[in-house]
């Protein structure tokens, strides 16, 4: 089975709310996709959708080319974690991990290896209702991994971790993909994506807004702007125009300049004995590039809040 | 790009099929310490209440001698038990001599009638049946009859005509066929006959002594070769029942019926040839004294006057009533029940359920017959230790113990169980349908368990309505715990209130299981339609 997940043309409504309006991505084996978008962007639906836990209203979800609910062993084709609070608080680790082994007719040995590999064999036999968040993700981790699947899913999993447990995260999920698997990881604060994902899938309002690698979104957003303050706003014009760039009067004495680097327009200006005051590049970080994407689904929930 | 090389897992492959599931079910249910204490401080409740209501359940009688003027106290005697192993009722006048071999006899009779005192209790001196009121009860007995032996309990096969129920053929207590239908009177009279031929007695009745008509045919096995045989009177005491939002409430007293026989013929060899009034009556015993009792014998008339009855004896509250309990071992085996699945949905963990599963049906089906096997353990071994145990107190506190068949102890003790484990599954479906733990238990308690208190443990409510709620409801699967049968020949409080349900043992269990069917089908479609 290839290790995908392939979502196309995912609808559903809740209600009044429209939660998914034709969401489509493709996450593809061997790096992180990132799955980002503000809150209530249609995240949590769409996995719970390809788990076969909620049905859509029309499109389909499928892993390796099948719905979820006609595999056998899932556990061994996709792991997920939705939610790590979804535990019986008074069952241990280890027993949580036993008996979701026991359903796919896994051994005990299985779980145990998962526990390790989670970092939590210590707290193993202890109620899981006493463990912190950041231990919950990880107990969550390690039920992802135990039929050791080609397709990892996993909702919001930076939440209640530490900074030592965030950086053990990174690394783990970066881990995963350079073995080949698909790793999905969905999350609402960019920056805890920035370092880790290769590939990003940004939703809002129930439907991507862009899908793309790490480095191409970032150039779109930004495009290289460089803001010139200059008196001789004509000549400058002229000069920039002629080698090419874009320009732009958005001030009385203000350009912005795109299409060119900031040392060909320093060049260009001294060559041209153009005199100006002030010349700053500004380059978009990813945050930036995800801010400018979503602003419409946030402005448009913020309305619909008031 | 570069090429990816897709992950390849090195975990040897495995199966998830039913088996696995329900051993998934299993470890979930074994692994939470609430649910396993839950399950047996159930069973210990109804460990707990058997041995309470046994070790309260009290029997004794007092004799005073004018040697000893101290009471002194002995076990209640215990009922004389009739052939098929029951308890019985044999209490009557008879007017017998030996029958040897085959043969036969013949009556015919004239009038039944009959007195009751409507008050309890006789005066003991002067004439005791001065105060008593004329009329016949709807179990008045008078006829002839062919029996082993005087000893009480002993075979027998009995043709006689009764106070509103016709000509009826009984034997050996728990047998019951109607003959001619309608009081006899002298312009109406009935022709009895019973014939013997081995082991076989058959009941004829006629309207004219010419044309007969069979009414039935007895096999008394064993039965001896000179056998007691002759004429009978005998009846129940008055009884009426009042049932209101109070409950059912009896009063009665005792009386006498008497029956004018004539035209009496013998067939084969009567060795004695002279006939021999006894009363046949129990130590202990609701009939009217001796002294009321008796025959007349002149010019071929026979008048005979007999109180008691051959009948079967109300042999409830014995020991399966020790296991009255199961009611509340119930509540708690609900409460798990339904915590089994609403703690999964209170924490979203149902999810990781039905991801590891996602044939969903599966999963209900899983937890149910997990659910149902633990429940089912739990019960058989609370039933197993409560029953002997509380028949060991009964016995000690002098009640006699009803004899139970090896069947009946069996059914009782693993239908007591089977009662547990149906609850339980109805449980699992509620909890399924409406997700929430206080919902779901509020529900089936109201559901199963109120029943069963209103109708069977308060006695607030009147006969029908007791008798309708233990037929449609859940707790109609109680009446897989009722020991003894209830008989249309006998005169008794039958009521769910004295331990006897309207519906047949399993046929009440059916009811239950066809709610928890129900109840099951639909959780399984909410399971299956609804998103997680």
């Amino acid at each position: 089975m290839e290790a995908t997940i392939e979502v196309t043309g995912l609808r559903k409504r809740f209600g009044s709310t429209l939660a998914l309006d034709g969401m489509t991505f493709l996450v593809a084996p061997g790096q992180v996709t990132g799955f980002v978008g503000p809150n209530g962007a249609g995240k949590s639906t769409t996995m719970r959708v390809i788990l076969g836990l909620d049905k859509a209203d029309a499109g389909s979800a499928l892993i390796g080319g099948q719905p979820y609910a006609s595999l056998r062993r899932p556990l061994s084709h996709v792991g997920s974690l939705l939610d790590a609070a979804a535990l019986q608080p008074s069952r241990s680790a280890r027993n949580h991990l036993l008996w979701l082994a026991h359903s796919q007719g896994l051994s005990a040995k299985r779980a145990d290896e998962v526990i390790e590999r989670a970092g939590l064999a210590s707290a193993a036999r202890r109620r899981a209702g006493g463990y912190s968040l950041g231990m919950r993700q990880r107990l969550g981790i390690a039920a992802a991994l135990l039929g050791d699947p080609p397709v990892l899913m996993f909702d919001e999993p930076f939440n209640g971790m530490d900074p030592e447990g965030i950086v053990w995260m990174r690394g783990f999920l970066k881990a995963l993909a350079a073995q080949g698997r698909a790793v999905l990881v969905s999350s609402h604060l960019m920056s805890e994506l920035e370092d880790t994902a290769d590939h990003l899938v940004v939703v809002g309002r129930g439907r991507v807004i862009a899908d793309a690698g790490v480095a191409d979104l970032i150039a779109a957003a930004s495009a290289d702007r460089v803001t010139v303050r200059t008196t001789a706003r004509g000549d400058a014009m002229t000069a920039l125009a002629r080698a090419g760039a874009e320009v732009a009067a958005t001030g009385p004495d203000v350009l912005t300049v795109s299409n060119l680097t900031p040392e060909s327009i320093v060049g260009l200006l001294s060559e041209n004995a153009i005199p100006f005051t002030e010349l700053s590049a500004h380059r978009a970080s990813l945050e930036e590039a995800y801010m400018e994407l979503t602003r419409d689904s946030v402005e448009f929930r913020a309305e619909a809040a008031r | 790009m570069s090429v990816i090389t897709p992950y390849r897992t090195e975990l040897s492959s495995s199966r998830d099929g039913f088996a696995q599931l329900l051993r998934a079910e299993w470890t979930k249910f074994r692994t939470v310490r609430g649910w396993v204490i839950g399950t047996v401080v159930g069973a210990l409740i109804i460990v707990g209440l058997g041995v309470l209501t046994a070790s309260k359940s009290m029997c004794s009688i007092a004799t005073v001698t004018r040697q000893n003027p101290n009471p002194v106290f002995h076990a209640c005697p215990a009922p004389a038990t009739g052939p098929g192993g029951e308890w019985v009722t044999d209490s009557f006048y008879f007017v017998r001599q030996p029958l040897a071999g085959n043969g036969g006899l013949t009556v015919r009779i004239t009038s039944l009638t009959g007195l009751y005192s409507t008050h309890g209790g006789l005066p003991s001196g002067g004439n005791l049946l001065a105060g008593m009121t004329r009329g016949v009860q709807p179990w008045s007995k008078a006829g002839i009859i062919i029996k082993a032996s005087t000893r009480r309990g002993s075979a027998y096969a009995a043709m006689m005509v009764t106070g509103s129920h016709g000509v009826r053929m009984q034997w050996n207590f728990t047998h019951d066929v109607a003959g001619t239908a309608g009081k006899v009177s002298a312009a109406s009279p009935r022709w009895l006959r019973l014939t013997r031929s081995g082991d076989v007695i058959s009941g004829y009745d006629s309207a004219d002594g010419r044309h007969w008509t069979l009414v039935g045919r007895a096999v008394l096995a064993g039965l001896p070769a000179t056998a007691q045989a002759g004429l009978f009177a005998a009846t129940p005491g008055y009884t009426v029942n009042s049932t209101s939002l109070g409950g059912t409430s009896s009063v009665g007293g005792p009386a006498l019926a008497t029956a004018t026989f004539d035209r009496v013929s013998r067939q084969g060899t009567w060795p004695a040839g002279r006939w021999t009034g006894q009363d046949i009556q129990a130590p202990v015993d609701s009939a009217l004294p001796r002294s009321v009792q008796g025959f007349t014998q002149g010019r071929g008339r026979f008048t005979v006057s007999g109180s008691g009855d051959i009948a079967p004896a109300d042999s409830a509250s014995q020991v399966e009533h020790t296991l009255g309990g199961a009611f509340a071992g119930l509540i708690a085996m609900v409460v798990i029940g339904v915590m089994f699945v609403t703690a999964e949905y209170r924490r979203g963990l149902i999810r990781t359920t039905l991801t590891a599963s996602p044939r969903r049906g599966r999963v209900l089906a899983a937890k149910a017959i997990v659910l149902a096997a633990v429940t089912f353990v739990a019960g058989l071994v609370a039933a197993a230790i409560t029953i002997p145990i509380s028949e060991h107190l009964l016995r000690a506190n002098g009640n006699p113990i009803s004899p139970l068949s090896a069947a009946t102890l069996l059914r009782v003790t693993a239908g007591t169980a089977a009662l547990l484990a149906v609850g339980a599954v109805l449980a699992v479906a509620v909890g399924t349908l409406l997700r929430r733990s206080a919902a779901a238990v509020t529900a089936v308690i109201a559901g199963v368990v109120l029943p069963y208190l209103l109708a069977v443990i308060s006695g607030v409510l009147p006969a029908g309505a007791e008798e309708w709620l233990v037929r449609v409801t859940p707790a109609a699967g109680f009446a897989v715990q009722q020991g003894a049968p209830a008989y249309h020949q006998v005169v008794a409080t039958y009521t769910p209130g004295t331990g006897y349900f309207p519906l047949a043992p399993w046929a009440g269990f059916a009811v239950l299981c066809a709610w928890a069917a129900v109840l099951v089908t639909l959780a399984a479609f909410r399971l299956r339609r609804s998103d997680a």
